[in-house]
């Protein structure tokens, strides 16, 4: 049996019932690594005498009766920018290719408290910054479904980890996309949840305003799974929000008559891959026939969005990112120097890579006297429009669906020359970290040439449930989610 | 607004970066391109607009008490160290400015 293809939430139910042992599974899924991440490379470092052992661990928990958590001997896979005790997070840059943290995140806390597996750290774009994975120091992670493709960013490792069944679970983080637009490449399911749902500490900051963490999973229950466990206030983060965690799994009624789903037609016009729209209107209809009511909205700031974006973005990164000097840890140039100020601008220059340099120069600019007011801070009004344009939206529906991307994965090396180029893939997604609300993105179709097509449901603030009960029902209406690559 | 070599120079600078020349001409363009792009946003009128910074409305959280909580060793905190004197992280002499 191939145990590693299996969802958590059936995984959970063989477990419970005795069926197969947490080693056994974990043993699949290392199995299947070994088996495909030679050809895929999702991952950066990998656990698995850890696994093992955390495995059996388990296993002989369960056998003594003792109560287990939610995600109990599951497997999962952990994207490279979140902090683990002892194993290092290197944020796919040399930067900290040797840092080993000395704490644990506190969602990677949750996940390990329920019981779950730890497999390994995957591979992302460096520092989060990128939306094909290419851009890690390391090596690119390539999409299982077309290993000529890439598998999308940031959390490209994690997202093909998934597709390709080299985990059961698997966590990421969006920014601006990086959750949603690898979700809609690679086939899979990835929740962006509200800005402040899940903790942000230990999480290495990119984007304060903007980062959260959220599930990379086979299907929409385990989404809501993941999110029952990491959600929740923090006192580490003063950014979670003090607000109950309902139980997301009773979200997914399959009920979704009467539901008033929002098209944006600044989103299905042009740029929009004919492929892409075909696969969206015909998931419209299916929607429609489960008993949804469609209804044309307007989000008249979207186009704006990407410049508002990568101005605060930035921004927030060249603050975020001014910690990494070589004094106390990460990366410090072996040159001669001329002292501290040398020494700085040295090791930064070595230790990251080009995209990260741009950014944190784009940022700088932004926030330097002169034109701070210009830039950042008129950002940061254009910030209220894009929210207030989902707001008005809402008074009309209760969701808005649209791409996740206008086209499917591209290939590996067709756009890294072109640094703005790569920035508009993400015109669907960033208008949603600006606006801080939840998105969930999972799969809708196929390209002519066998690319995954995907699209997201939005919500309002803290209203999960609704887009998790509209992904669900139209997922278990269709057969997207069973389908998996030929690798 | 364009962006020169100076401005790029100096914002080099300010980002502690050692860039070579062919790096600051090749982000020099780069950057041009894209704060061409952004200026799209000086479209829209904003003067009205109230600017967001926080995703959700929260007003200034404090700590309820100064308690000491877990704290790192200095083992711990100079694990990662690139260059450690225990129990100080040991950098190069600081230079005047110039």
């Amino acid at each position: 049996m191939e145990l590693e293809k299996l969802t958590a939430h059936e995984c959970r139910e063989k477990l419970e019932k005795k069926e197969i042992s947490s080693k056994e599974l974990t043993q699949s899924v290392l199995e299947r690594i070994d088996a495909v991440e030679d050809r895929v490379e999702a991952y950066i470092n990998l656990m698995p005498q850890e696994a093992i052992k955390a495995a059996k661990a388990i296993d002989e928990r369960r056998a003594a009766g003792e109560p287990l958590g939610p995600l109990a001997g599951i497997p999962i896979a952990l994207k490279d920018v979140l902090c683990l005790e002892g194993i290092p997070a290197t944020c796919a840059s040399r930067m900290l290719e040797h840092f080993v943290p000395p704490y644990t995140a506190t969602a990677v806390e949750k996940v390990l408290g329920a019981g779950a597996i730890p497999v390994g750290k995957t591979n992302m774009d460096e520092f989060a910054m990128g939306s094909s994975t290419e851009t890690s120091a390391f090596h690119p992670t390539y999409n299982p479904w077309n290993l000529d493709y890439v598998p999308g960013g940031s959390s490209g490792g994690s997202a093909a980890a998934i597709a390709a069944d080299e985990t059961v679970l698997a966590l990421g983080t969006d920014t601006g996309g990086s959750i949603r637009q690898p979700a809609g490449f690679c086939g899979v399911v990835g929740l962006k949840p509200t800005y402040g749902r899940v903790s942000r500490y230990g999480l290495i900051a990119y984007g304060s305003s903007l980062d959260q963490i959220g599930p990379l999973v086979k299907d929409v229950e385990d989404a809501a799974l993941l999110l029952n466990v990491i959600a929740g206030r923090d006192e580490r983060d003063c950014t979670s929000a003090d607000l109950p965690v309902p139980d997301y799994t009773q979200a997914l009624t399959g009920d979704i008559r009467g539901l008033k789903v929002g098209l944006p037609k600044e989103c299905f016009g042009e740029g929009l891959l004919p492929d892409v729209k075909t696969a969206l209107d015909e998931a419209a209809k299916k929607l429609e026939a489960l008993g949804a009511e469609i209804v044309e909205v307007s989000l008249p700031h979207t186009e704006y969005g990407i410049a508002a974006y990568y101005l605060v973005a930035t921004a927030e990164a060249s603050s975020n990112l001014a910690r990494f000097d070589g004094v106390v840890y990460g990366y410090r140039t072996p040159d001669k120097v001329e002292g501290l100020v040398d020494m700085y601008m040295k090791s930064r220059a070595q230790g990251f890579g080009p995209e990260v340099k741009r950014r944190i120069m784009l940022g700088t600019f932004v926030l330097s006297s002169g034109f701070y007011d210009a830039y950042y801070l008129k950002a940061c009004r254009v910030r209220t429009l894009l929210r207030r344009d989902f707001e008005a939206a809402f008074e009309k529906v209760d969701t808005v669906l649209m791409p996740t991307s206008p086209t499917p994965a591209f290939k590996v090396g067709e756009i890294s020359d072109d640094p703005l180029q790569m920035y508009l893939m993400d015109v669907f997604t960033v208008t949603l970290n600006m606006a801080g609300l939840p998105g969930i993105a999972l799969p809708c179709g196929f390209s002519r040439e066998g690319l995954p097509v995907g699209m997201q449901f939005i919500g309002k603030v803290f209203d999960e449930e609704t887009i998790l009960r509209a992904a669900h029902a139209f997922e278990q209406n269709t057969e997207f989610h069973k389908k998996k690559p030929n690798l | 607004m364009s962006i020169s070599k100076q401005e790029v120079e100096h914002i080099a600078l300010l980002s502690r970066l050692a860039l070579t020349p062919e790096e600051i001409e090749k982000y020099t363009e780069q950057l041009q391109d894209i704060v061409a792009y952004a200026e799209k946003i000086q479209q829209l009128p904003l003067d009205e607009v109230e600017p967001m910074s926080h995703a959700i409305r929260m007003t200034n959280v404090m700590r309820e008490e100064d308690a000491v909580g877990k704290m790192l060793t200095n083992e711990q905190a100079l694990a990662n160290a690139p260059d450690r004197a225990d129990p100080y992280f040991r950098v190069p002499k600081v230079t005047d400015p110039a």
